[in-house]
């Protein structure tokens, strides 16, 4: 009997709050008063987790540097709309699709370019511009007039480091790819076209699962042939695994990694073994000493903000391009004088702007990816990243 | 391939097979007395894991090992008398839904208690010495997991064949009634079963953790899975077959990832069990099980 | 013959209820930009049903337990994604491998695209099922479960890159026209399988689950009957696994793990083992509370929640236990309370009928009466 009450009991509720969902979001206008909304699509949870609350903390900044925006000659406060999307594609699309019917003016994200490129589409169709911060998967704004991204591409991440290698004097090089993310398959194999162009050779392929915790039999292989320097552009979840794991089978090479091990944690995780690790980054701390001094000073602010930036004030590239992300979407909404998401689109594609951001300036091909020929190349030092350089790459 | 390459790869595959053997017993001990896949073994064996890196913050390591596989044994208990005991009467899909929510709480559960990221698993200096010979670089933890699980294993056959205990053991598992009906508490019986799988599933851990350094809610669940093919492979219900099992499986995984196909190292074990089921359902130590109406 | 009498009473709730779903769903497509999350709500609980209820045909009609869903939906989507993805997108998305020729130029519209999938899946399951349903509860389980996780690696691999795109999966997949074609569909899927279900071949599944020695006295065929079920159910489960894609717009093998499958199993088991309705049901709650129950996953403290503490002490204090994660840890115990003390799920192993529901509202008011009058 009470079975049955509490059966009927929840399909009213859930047909209730059906109703009630979309009854609250029928309120589509995009400016509410004085307030416009902006959406921040990123994962707070899941695998990505952890790089997706560093961006929230630089989109948060942004927004109490810049809390306004005049158009028309009206003022509108900007509003963040958080969404968290979980690292997960079917999330990602349920919570693009609250940000569209949230009424966002335009969307800010993300970290991991699967969950954008699932939801990419559904901005696009709503006329969302949508400017991604470290997404830097090719397919994320190929073939989408919606989306733009203020970082640069996995294809040029791959060159770069290809380049810095062969330029250090490492002709032979082993590398490990994750066989399932599209970011290290990716990076790979335009390191490997890069590398054996420039007349360096790939002497060991290795792969592994995603969720994989054992590497020692590809370690074991690595040292077997010989290299002298492994690019490992994994996630940042295999990174202490691969460095602690090595020192264990006296595997001593360069590290060569994408910007995804450019974080504290790792030489928290893997202490002296991270010694001696390069990565690339959107951006290094110094590049833009008003950008670091007024961030570090927001963060400090704040214990819980310092505890989401993982106990530290130290400023990574996705805080860069982040921050950036959100400038850039405020300048368009500026320079177009209007919130319809097409005059926005406009004003987006065709931008020059360098004032203001934290790695600028802006503009965008035809495809909507930030025309940029720079990375920064750091590495580890005693316990500690250092710059080390700035690599270009001829466009 | 040279020699000391040959070797390393060996030991690579023989302390991964030695730690898979260890949780594969639990799986065999369970599944020969209840019948029952105990999808949970591979999260409790994961759980433990966080136990050490917590319970190392407070206590020097010569007592956290203790501490932590008596830990392992209170929570794998509790979930035997929560979650397994009140299905004993109910289908075997009950039962086996049962242990699949348990595997999802512990989950999730971890997910929520220690957060997704990983974590670094506690160095202990004792188990990480390195070794080197020529150009072979071993810790010991590596050369111990393989030896520890043979002494663990002779010990336990010596129990189950030669103690008393043993004998009821092996009565449960052949009929459950008519043991009850010679005087045997078949509750304690099983109770007593969780307590050696946790044991050595917490044993277990400590190695292989120590060898892979970092925790996270879900490095159980893949494990796990392994380690019952493991246990199918050799004859479910039967110890030493579980080892064979435990260590044809590591192996295997190391010398398919080695050769470049790491891509299937996992679908590989499922491959291997469809096709031992098929050529030897027993498994190759198990007894010829006659199909019960 | 006599002609059927159609009964008011009893066929008007239904053509209501047919209406207000009609009317609802008409509402919400009216303006799908503002109501596009309650949309992408409906839509996935209406695709994670037919999943539900595939795999509820095997589970709780067949009494087979299998737990390769999230394999078979892995095959449904990447192929209906690689055959309704715009020819010239193709060249795009596959830029790393290049793609098959054969595969360049194939455009399907989105029903032959799924019922190819269908079909396939089910010759797949016809194959597989062959050798894995020879073997009992246990092994079955565990067999089918390495048999998503070998599809899975099988689909990643870049040896297969030429047509599945390795690990980069397949995107720019086109999206439903309207939320009606989603809802038609998999209202269409569920209504073959109930009437499969209501059939003599449903009756021979039920048999088999009941007391398979009994089912083969009375001569079914016990193998065929599990083959039945099990090609039918994976076939269903390949279709879901489209539809996911076409709502997804991208097929990714990371996105069918085997914590998929235990998702679905979830669903079953919440709604009622061996119940079709239950299983709509459960999938509804699912998806549904997932959504609601976000709050659990953030930090409040006192004083936001209660405004009225704000200016006390507690009111700094968070909120304990509201963490991330949290919902999740709700959600399993949940399962595990079901599990054990209610292990019929909300809805037993019967339908959910109007008869039983105005039967209860009734016995519910006389229930009222009988109190008022003590």
């Amino acid at each position: 009997m009470k079975k049955r009450l509490l059966a009927i009991l929840m399909t009213t509720a859930l047909a209730a709050s059906l109703i009630g969902c979309s009854a609250n979001s029928s309120s589509s206008a995009s400016t509410d008063g004085d307030t416009i909304k902006i959406g921040v699509f990123e994962p707070k949870t899941g695998e990505n987790g952890g790089g997706g609350a560093q961006e929230e903390l630089a989109i948060e900044y942004a927004n109490s540097v810049r809390p306004t925006v005049t158009v028309d000659g009206k003022e509108y406060k900007v509003e963040l709309d958080w969404q968290d999307n979980q690292s997960d594609k079917t999330v990602a699309v349920t919570a693009a699709q609250k940000l569209i019917s949230d009424g966002a003016v335009g969307v800010v994200g993300g970290y991991g370019s699967g969950v954008c490129i699932a939801a990419g589409s559904y901005f696009a169709d709503s006329n969302i511009p949508t400017i991604g911060t470290s997404c830097t998967n090719a397919n994320v704004t190929l073939g989408n007039d919606y989306y733009f991204r203020t970082c640069y591409l996995d294809p040029f991440q791959g060159e770069i480091m290809a380049n810095w290698a062969y330029d250090n004097g490492y002709t032979e090089v082993a590398t490990i790819d994750n066989v399932g993310n599209e970011y290290t398959s990716g990076l790979v194999k335009t390191f490997t076209d890069s590398f054996t162009a420039l007349g360096g050779k790939i002497i060991d392929a290795e792969t592994f699962q995603t969720n994989e915790s054992d590497f020692k039999a590809i370690l074991t292989n690595i040292k077997n042939s010989g290299a002298k320097a492994v690019f490992a552009p994994t996630d940042y979840l295999y990174a202490p695994l691969l460095l602690n794991q090595a020192a264990d089978l006296g595997l001593s090479v360069q590290w060569i990694a994408g910007d995804t091990w450019y974080s504290n944690v790792l030489i928290q995780d893997a202490g002296d073994n991270a010694n001696g690790v390069v990565a690339d980054t959107f951006y290094a701390e110094g590049g833009n000493s008003e950008f670091d001094t007024g961030f570090k000073e927001w963060l400090q602010a704040d214990s819980s903000r310092m505890t989401t930036n993982l106990d530290s004030d130290a400023i990574v590239g996705n805080h860069a391009v982040a921050y950036d992300a959100y400038m850039v979407l405020m300048d368009a909404i500026e320079s177009a004088n209007s919130l319809d998401g097409a005059a926005i689109r406009e004003a987006l594609s065709s931008m020059n702007a360098s004032d203001g951001f934290a790695c600028g300036p802006y503009s965008f091909d035809q495809n909507g990816d930030a025309v940029k020929d720079t990375s920064y190349i750091c590495g580890i030092d005693n316990g500690e990243w250092k710059f080390q350089s700035e690599e270009k790459v001829s466009k | 391939m040279t020699l000391s390459y040959f070797i390393q790869q060996l030991l690579n595959g023989l302390s991964l097979g030695g730690a898979y053997a260890l949780i594969a017993i639990g799986y065999t001990m369970v599944y020969g007395i209840l019948r029952m896949i105990n999808f949970a073994h591979g999260d409790v064996f994961m759980m433990s894991g966080y136990f050490m890196i917590y319970a190392i913050t407070v206590m020097p390591w010569n007592i956290a090992i203790p501490a932590v596989i008596i830990g392992t044994i209170l929570l794998g208990t509790l979930i035997e008398r929560v979650a397994y005991k009140p299905l004993r009467s109910a289908p075997r899909m009950s039962v086996m839904i049962s242990a699949i929510g348990v595997s999802y709480l512990l989950e999730n559960l971890a997910n929520y208690l220690f957060t997704a990221m990983p974590q670094s698993y506690p160095e202990i200096s004792i188990l990480k010495h390195v070794y080197t010979f020529g150009s072979i670089t071993v810790s010991r933890v590596t050369l111990l997991a393989p030896i520890l699980t043979i002494i663990l294993t002779l010990v336990l056959v010596l129990l189950v064949n030669k103690t008393k205990l043993g004998m009821a053991m092996r009565a449960c598992s052949k009929d459950q009634d008519t043991a009850r009906i010679m005087g045997i508490k078949v509750d304690n019986i099983i109770t007593i079963t969780f307590v050696i799988g946790c044991t050595l599933a917490a044993i277990g851990s400590i190695l292989y953790f120590t060898d892979r350094n970092t925790v996270q809610p879900y490095s159980g669940s893949l494990p796990g899975l392994k380690c019952f093919v493991a246990a199918v492979i050799g004859g479910i219900g039967n110890i030493p077959g579980a080892v064979l099992g435990g260590f044809i499986v590591g192996i295997c995984q190391i010398v398919i990832t080695a050769t470049g196909y790491s891509v299937f190292s996992d679908a590989f074990t499922f491959v291997l069990l469809i096709i031992i089921l098929f050529v030897k359902p027993s498994g190759f130590l198990g007894e010829k099980a006659i199909e019960k109406v | 013959m006599t002609k059927k009498k159609i009964d008011i009473k009893k066929t008007l709730p239904k053509v209501l209820m047919i209406v207000l779903v009609a009317l609802y769903l008409s509402y919400l497509q009216a303006d799908p930009m503002s109501h596009s999350y309650a949309i992408t709500i409906i839509e996935r609980s209406c695709i994670y049903s037919v999943a539900a209820v595939s795999l509820n045909l095997i589970i709780g009609f067949t009494g087979q337990f299998s737990l390769g869903t999230a394999g078979f939906m892995c095959i449904g989507a990447y192929i209906t994604g690689i055959v309704t993805i715009d020819p010239a997108m193709k060249s795009q998305i596959f830029y790393l491998y290049g793609i098959q020729p054969w595969l360049e130029n194939i455009k399907l519209p989105l029903l032959a695209a799924l019922l190819v999938s269908g079909l396939i899946c089910a010759a797949i399951a016809f194959l597989i099922g062959w050798p894995v349903l020879r073997l009992k509860s246990d092994y079955l389980a565990i067999a089918t479960l390495g048999f998503s996780e070998i599809i899975r690696a099988l689909f990643g691999w870049d040896g297969l890159g030429t047509v599945t795109n390795a690990s980069y999966g397949v995107s720019n997949i086109p999206s439903f026209s309207s939320l009606y074609e989603c809802v038609i569909i998999c209202v269409l899927c569920i209504i073959i399988m109930a009437l499969l279900i209501n059939s003599s071949y449903g009756r021979a599944f039920k048999a088999v689950r009941d007391d398979d020695v009994a089912a083969e006295a009375m001569g079914i065929n016990l193998f065929k009957t599990k083959q039945l079920s099990f090609v039918i159910s994976s076939a269903f489960a390949g279709i879901a696994g489209g539809l996911l894609a076409v709502f997804m717009r991208s097929a990714v093998t990371s996105t069918f793990t085997v914590a998929l499958t235990y998702n679905i199993l979830l669903m079953v088991i919440l709604g009622g083992i061996g119940s079709i309705s239950g299983s709509i049901l459960g999938a509804f709650l699912v998806t549904g509370s997932q959504e609601w129950l976000r709050f659990l996953d953030r930090e409040y403290t006192f004083g936001s929640l209660f405004p009225m503490l704000s200016n006390t002490s507690i009111g700094g204090f968070n909120v304990p236990f509201l963490r991330n994660g949290f919902r999740m840890v709700i959600f399993s115990i949940l399962l595990m309370v079901v599990v054990l003390f209610w292990n019929h799920g909300i809805t037993g192993s019967k339908e959910i009928t109007f008869d039983r529901i105005a039967g209860f509202t009734k016995k519910l008011i006389k229930h009222k009466e009988g109190n008022a009058h003590e």
